[in-house]
């Protein structure tokens, strides 16, 4: 157990170079700085005072991977992939172009977005998987199929809309919650509410649809009937016998996304005016502020990885087989 | 009195019928077997008893009465208390029917709570008594024990004990021993013989082995396309059959007596369900049937106290026996060249652990084997499953890499030739597979599957040669142009064998190519290898567990058990007069058709893991001769004859 | 030299490509039983067929919308004119009138009023106060008689539904034909999604000619004519992403499946490593860094419909690295299945070559899950091109898409009274094209999944 761990956490680290290296190559290769430069002070009227200007307020002015010019082991770390990237590894993640520090904005920012997150989780999973359940209990009957039609239009809605169409009915017509906003304290439930709302009924479509056909799989299983055959009543056997053994597949979709909660929702958050890590991350991208987009990339992976490692680790509690073995 | 009374019951499953209009009664303390071949509805009966059916499967007739109780018109909530508490069912996949994420003691737990409202400490004591009682060693540790740490056979008894948690008056045995091997059948079965005779408990036992049913049974009655056609008390059955059909699949099994005749088959195919049908539903595959058969449904006809039968024109004659064989049959004179010879083939496949997966062991599934065979020559390859037998076949053919081997073909050594320089040998040897579903790429016409070896070893004009090895198989060559899912599992098997054949290979590798089929196809196929082998003068290495078919195919044998070869000779001297024990208990372990008086050797336990074999004779956990010399040293060859030999410390 | 010279996009290019694979697919299915076997099924299921006319019908839209060309402008001074730096496409001429007849700004649909307020002069050049301005081309056919109005847009419906009806009857007939032919597939689903886009069709088309069927925006564009044109944006997106990560997906998953070691271990470490960063930031970066590539070298860009069009494209490129890595895992796993069936154990007893055995016996059998990828992630990626799109990393703003569309539109919801008809007809016309691609996807999938078959 210990050294399958172990040997999951040592396989995490290749996997963090080739991510470092692919936002390298995508920030720095694709492009050189002084295209940036060009694109973001405007790329007709530009001096090249200026473009070295703005080089040198980013720390932009360093060779990419290999300072000739510098001595002994500057070499290597007096240039934009050590500066840039190596420095990553230890989140140290420099300013953005506002002057702020990233790391530090990133920590205040991620108690708004788990505050959303992490009952829209919990919540849709519940729904999700109550709905299910019920599908299946009713299978091959006219609730079943009308469900299941319901499930396929659900999920044909962009989530845009229903954030659009739920601000407009709760907000505009009910005038219940406020439109967006947020507030620290209990303050935040009011604003809450809507979001996390919206959110859950956006994925019930795809999610319940998805459980059905796990759990379905379950019920054909040759267990089901020896379980019957006992006199098991159905209530009995979905929930003792279909659901647990159904919760290996869902749990490999579920878990892999806790540790990205953090990461918060970027449609969300900034329809919602909720100040986030999403919301931060879509004012970066409008904003073409490189380092924190290069920011966000390294700890969503970071946050992937340790997803996975987590998934690994959830199996041992749900299988026996791989708890035991 | 009759515990359970069956009156023309009749399932529909959408437009196909698999069950009509069958009728029997079970006493108390019963045991009564359908017997029949797959798909002919014994199945189907059981879980309509059962009220089981599968989604949109239906009762449409009949009546079931237990115990005086019309199953029928039970309200949903009673019948639950008589499913796994008056009536249990034991299925024929132990590793699949049972809950993966449940313990043992769970599983049965369930049962003792809804049938006897026991929970707690009552329960898991009652747990523990049960796996006690169906032979479970150490069951306190196994009742908290998950399926998976189980064994087949183990995973069978707990599946036995959880139907016993509601103490049953009918058991229902759903093929339960046939995903098992012989020797773990052998034992399985003596317990359930062992319950009924305690508990007084009736059993409908369902089952294709007409050995299993002779062993068990006290009643049977055989059921071909959703029929029951013969109903009997088991002697008077296993003497004097009296339905043809029974009769044919009598003749179909093979036997030592049989050898060197051909097996008898049944043309033709069970009839599809799905339309109505008219006349005797046997007719069509009928030597016997004449204008009547065809024309009016046979009623039923009584022949003896307790033994009717569906057919016009029943047999009434003692069953025959076959001829024996002419003695010494094919016993080459003087042994020639060798066209293949193993010696210690060793294929270990690594066991990887820890943090940087380092080699820890081997799963040693083949352990130094060597094997000798001659052109137009037969030779066994036996043992159960997890010996090792199928990995050493595909070894032979170098479909899997060896970990060591001197593997010579003709003289001529191939172990470590590359794969480039193997390709002319590749054309000499061939294989033919298990599965009849797998074997036959689903997306190529048969045609094209036959022609692949011919145009990847002989070039081009292969196309032509197709048809002709389709008739030589036995099909119509203008079946090349179709998909192998319009082909039944035997005929599959037949073009398989069409496929070796297309390169003339000189030897056939055979991995239990008629385990998955039914009797009367497996007759055919053991027909057609015949004849090849007499026309072609083909080497067949034939991989099997099934005793009968090696005395009725090959002329020598060797039995393997745990990676290696413990004894080998010819079909006579092996089966005739076994030397080491495990061989003694694997032919004692085969379920016999005729009454047997000797009692059999039975084994305990089951198959090691070739990752850890036991120290010294790898046997000697399970040996009732076992002392401590066969603890310290693997026994060395031991010969009886020039081909005979033995490697056992005592053999006997 | 002639009116207008064709134009031909890498997209248009993609999208001929694309459907001469079809066509070419289409071909060798026919002659495959198992995959025409499917496909019947997939012609038996009713919501599958209803789907898939639909589903052409958008199809046509954005195929004649993709059907480019630069009109000739004329000359000056009897010198030869150029080429217009507009490109416009079929659609745009079919649609000319929808497309010229463009009003100040807001009008409800329907309207012969704009939606704001003007002050507008009085008949002796006083200012007579703010009123809600006459359209300059919804309705102007009804001149001062404006209390004709609703009997107009009546009269103009009823005639609109003969019409339709008229144009759906000889359609009703061959398919009636067929089904008496092939009894087995659902052509009546076929013959009434037809009847359904008829009766819709026919009285949208005989109104557009004199009113905003479904109203203007905020520079007066009809809007009924940037939904149509927003099709495109989202088949394309649908069609080209999965084109261009399939065949990697295939390739690596098969590659890595049947020969193991360490080309499993490296491919595996690929998509383990994309698939680690999260796909919106994936996408995030690198549009921005196309973004940056493009407005860095604009003599590379002909035109701005060019411009527009790489961007498109890298868009599709992008959410196809982030894509390929589900299809690739999975057909990874059936070949490590595959790679032990009989008939492929079969095949290396013959000395079969491993490129071969991969071609012959691995690639046909997981044929069934990469058609099943193929219509599955089509309407998966329709929603994400709105969601890029409104975060700012999708399309070209230029580009009329569902998500422009929606991202202009919802500003408006705050107004009073509300602005609703372009979020209304992004969402009807977006709702039909997922939902139907959806029903499309379950049935082929029902069809093709041979777990499915059983049930």
């Amino acid at each position: 157990m210990l050294a399958y761990v172990v040997r999951r956490v040592l396989y995490a680290i290749p996997i963090l170079i080739g991510v470092n290296l692919i936002t390298f190559a995508l920030f720095f290769v694709v492009n050189s700085p002084d295209d940036m430069a060009r694109m973001q002070l405007g790329v007709k009227r530009v001096t090249p005072e200026a473009i070295q200007k703005w080089k040198a307020e980013r720390g932009y002015d360093k060779p990419l991977a290999w300072n000739a010019e510098a001595a002994g082991l500057a070499k290597v770390t007096d240039t934009i992939f050590f500066a840039k990237s190596v420095r990553m590894f230890a989140f140290d993640f420099g300013r953005a172009d506002d002057g702020r520090d990233i790391s530090r904005e990133i920590r205040t920012r991620m108690v708004p977005s788990l505050a959303v997150a992490v009952p829209v989780f919990i919540l849709g999973l519940y729904v999700s998987i109550s709905f299910a359940l019920l599908l299946v209990f009713f299978r091959a009957t006219y609730l079943d199929v009308g469900g299941v039609v319901l499930c396929v239009a659900m999920m044909s809605i962009s989530s845009l809309f229903y954030i659009i169409g739920g601000q407009w009915l709760v907000s505009k017509v009910w005038h219940l919650v406020p439109i967006s906003g947020y507030a620290g304290g209990l303050d935040a439930v009011k604003f809450l509410v809507l979001p996390v709302l919206i959110n859950v009924i956006a994925g019930i479509g795809s999610s319940a649809r998805l459980y059905r056909t796990l759990f379905l799989e379950e019920v054909n299983r040759d267990y089901v009937r020896t379980a019957m055959a006992k006199g098991l009543p159905e209530l009995t056997m979905l929930f003792r016998h279909v659901l647990r053994n159904a919760l290996i597949p869902i749990l490999t979709g579920v878990v892999v996304v806790i540790p990205l909660l953090f990461m918060g929702s970027l449609i969300t958050e900034s329809f919602f005016g909720i100040p986030g890590l999403g919301s931060y991350t879509i004012d970066a991208i409008n904003a073409q502020d490189f380092a924190v987009v290069r920011a966000m990339v390294f700890i969503g992976s970071c946050l992937y990885i340790l997803g996975l490692l987590l998934t690994d680790l959830s199996y041992t509690l749900v299988d026996p087989r791989v708890r035991l073995e | 009195m009759s515990l359970l009374k069956v009156r023309d019951l009749s399932v529909a499953i959408g437009p196909v019928r698999p069950v009509q209009q069958v009728s029997f009664d079970i006493d108390e303390g019963e045991t009564f077997a359908l017997l029949g071949e797959s798909g002919c509805g014994k199945s189907m009966t059981a879980l309509a008893l059962m009220r089981l059916l599968p989604a949109g499967g239906r009762l449409t007739g009949g009546t079931v009465v237990f115990d005086g109780t019309s199953l029928r018109e039970l309200p949903e909530t009673g019948m639950r208390r008589v499913r796994g508490g008056r009536m249990a069912m034991i299925f024929q996949e132990p590793g699949t029917s049972l809950n993966p994420v449940m313990t043992v003691g769970a599983q049965i737990g369930e049962s003792l709570a809804l049938h006897h409202g026991m929970t707690g400490v009552a329960a898991r004591e009652r747990a523990e008594t049960l796996l006690a009682a169906v032979g479970i060693p150490d069951p306190a540790r196994r009742v908290d024990e998950f399926p998976f740490q189980l064994s087949g056979g183990m995973k069978q008894r707990a599946m036995i004990a959880m139907a016993l948690a509601g103490e049953p008056e009918l058991l229902i045995a759903d093929e339960p021993t046939t995903a098992l091997d012989v020797t773990i059948q052998a034992q399985v079965l003596d317990l359930l013989a062992e319950l009924k005779a305690a508990r007084r408990m009736a059993t409908l036992l369902i089952s294709h082995d007409l050995g299993v049913v002779a062993r068990m049974a006290d009643r049977v009655g055989i059921m071909y396309a959703g029929q029951l056609v013969e109903t009997a008390p088991r002697a008077d059955f296993y003497a004097r059959p009296a339905h043809p059909y029974a009769r044919r699949l009598f003749a179909a099994l093979p036997d030592v007596r049989l050898r060197g005749t051909a097996l008898a088959t049944i043309p033709g195919s069970v009839p599809s369900l799905d339309r109505p049908l008219c006349g005797c539903r046997f007719a069509p595959r009928c030597a016997e049937a004449r204008e009547i058969c065809r024309r009016e449904v046979p009623d039923w006809t009584f022949l003896a106290q307790g033994h009717a039968v569906r057919c016009h024109f029943p047999a009434t004659g003692a069953r025959s026996s076959g001829v024996p064989a002419p003695a010494g049959e094919s016993v080459a004179a003087e042994a020639p060249a060798p066209l293949l010879e193993v010696e210690e083939l060793r294929v270990h496949f690594p066991i990887r652990r820890g943090l940087f997966r380092r080699t820890v062991g081997h799963v040693r599934a083949v352990d130094g084997v060597s094997l000798r065979l001659v052109r137009g020559r037969t030779l066994a390859l036996v043992g159960e499953s997890g010996c090792g037998k199928t990995t050493a076949g595909k070894a032979v053919l170098r479909l899997l890499p060896a970990t060591s081997s001197f593997l010579r073909l003709d003289g001529q050594e191939i172990g470590d030739l590359p794969e480039s320089r193997l390709r002319p040998f590749r054309a000499r040897m061939q294989m033919v597979f298990q599965d009849p579903f797998g074997s036959l790429n689903p997306r190529l016409r048969v045609g094209e599957t036959i022609a692949e070896g011919l145009r990847a070893l002989k070039g081009r004009g292969a196309e032509a040669r197709v048809g002709e090895l389709l008739e030589a198989v036995g099909l119509p060559g203008a079946m090349a142009q179709r998909y192998p899912h319009e082909f039944s599992g035997g005929q599959r098997q037949r073009i398989a064998i069409a496929r070796a054949l297309a390169v003339e290979p000189e030897l056939l590798v055979c991995d239990e190519p008629t385990s998955a089929l039914d009797v009367s196809v497996q007759a055919q196929i053991l027909n057609l290898l015949r004849d090849l082998q007499k026309r072609l003068g083909l080497a067949y290495l034939f991989i099997t567990h099934n005793i009968a078919v090696v005395d009725f195919l090959a002329q020598e044998v060797a039995v393997m058990y745990l990676g290696r070869i413990v004894e080998r000779g010819s079909v006579d001297e092996v089966l005739r007069n076994p030397r080491h024990p495990y061989t003694q208990a694997l032919l004692a372990a085969v379920p016999a058709i005729e009454p047997s008086e000797v009692a059999p050797v039975r084994l305990a336990g089951d198959l090691p893991s070739p990752a850890a074999p036991p120290a010294g004779c790898h046997f000697h956990p399970r040996c009732p001769r076992a002392v401590d010399t066969c603890r310290a040293s693997y026994p060395g060859e031991t010969a009886f004859s020039a081909s005979h030999t033995v490697r056992c410390h005592f053999p006997g | 030299m002639i009116a207008f010279k064709p134009v031909l996009l890498w997209s248009d290019l993609l999208l001929l490509l694309l459907l001469a694979a079809i066509a070419a697919s289409g071909a060798w299915a026919s002659r495959q039983e198992h995959l025409r076997a499917a496909w019947a099924r997939v012609g038996r299921s009713r919501s599958g067929m209803a789907a898939a006319t639909l589903l052409a019908a958008f199809v046509l839209v954005g195929i004649v919308d993709s059907m480019h060309y630069r009109t000739l402008l004329p000359g000056k001074d009897g010198k030869p004119g150029a080429y217009s730096v507009e490109v416009n496409s079929a659609l745009d001429a079919l649609l000319a009138g929808l497309r010229n007849r463009t009003e100040k700004t807001y009008s409800a649909p329907l309207a012969t009023h704009l939606y704001a307020k003007e002050s507008v002069e009085g008949p002796e050049g006083s200012a007579a106060g703010r009123e809600f301005p006459r359209l300059k081309h919804g309705g102007a056919h009804l001149g001062a008689e404006l209390d004709r109005h609703s009997a107009d847009v009546a009269a103009s419906a009823f005639r609109g539904l003969a019409l339709g009806l008229a144009a759906w009857l000889p359609l009703a007939m061959v398919f009636a034909i067929l089904k008496r032919r092939r009894p087995g597939t659902a052509w009546e689903a076929v013959s009434a999604t037809l009847l359904t886009l008829a009766l819709l069709g026919g009285p949208a088309a005989a109104l557009a000619g004199g009113y905003h069927v479904l109203g203007t925006d905020k520079v007066g564009q009809d809007v009924l004519y940037l939904t149509l044109k927003s099709i495109r944006t989202g088949l394309l997106i649908g069609t080209l992403t999965t084109l261009i990560m399939l065949p990697a997906a295939v390739l690596l998953g098969i590659l890595a499946g049947y020969l193991g070691g360490w080309v499993d271990d490296l491919i595996q470490y690929l998509y383990t490593t994309l698939n680690s960063i999260p796909g919106v930031l994936l996408i995030a970066a690198a549009v921005l860094m196309m973004q940056v590539l493009i407005d860095t070298h604009p003599e590379a860009f002909a035109t701005a419909a060019d411009r527009a069009d790489a961007r498109l494209l890298a868009l599709c490129a992008i959410l196809g690295v982030t894509s390929w890595t589900g299809l690739c895992r999975l057909l990874r796993g059936e070949t490590l299945k595959l790679r032990e069936m009989d008939y492929v154990q079969a095949a290396r007893a013959f000395g079969v070559g491993r490129l071969a055995i991969m071609l012959r016996h691995i690639l046909p059998n997981v044929m069934h899950i990469v058609i099943i990828a193929l219509v599955m992630d089509f309407s998966g990626l329709v929603l994400a091109e709105a969601v890029l799109s409104y975060v700012g990393i999708g399309v070209d703003p230029n580009t009329v898409s569902f998500g422009t569309m929606i991202n202009a539109a919802r500003m408006e919801l705050a107004r009073e009274p509300m602005v609703w008809w372009s979020l209304a007809a992004a969402f009807c016309f977006m709702f039909a094209l997922v939902l139907s691609a959806n029903l499309f996807s379950d049935a082929v999938r029902d069809a093709f999944d041979p777990r499915m078959s059983h049930r």
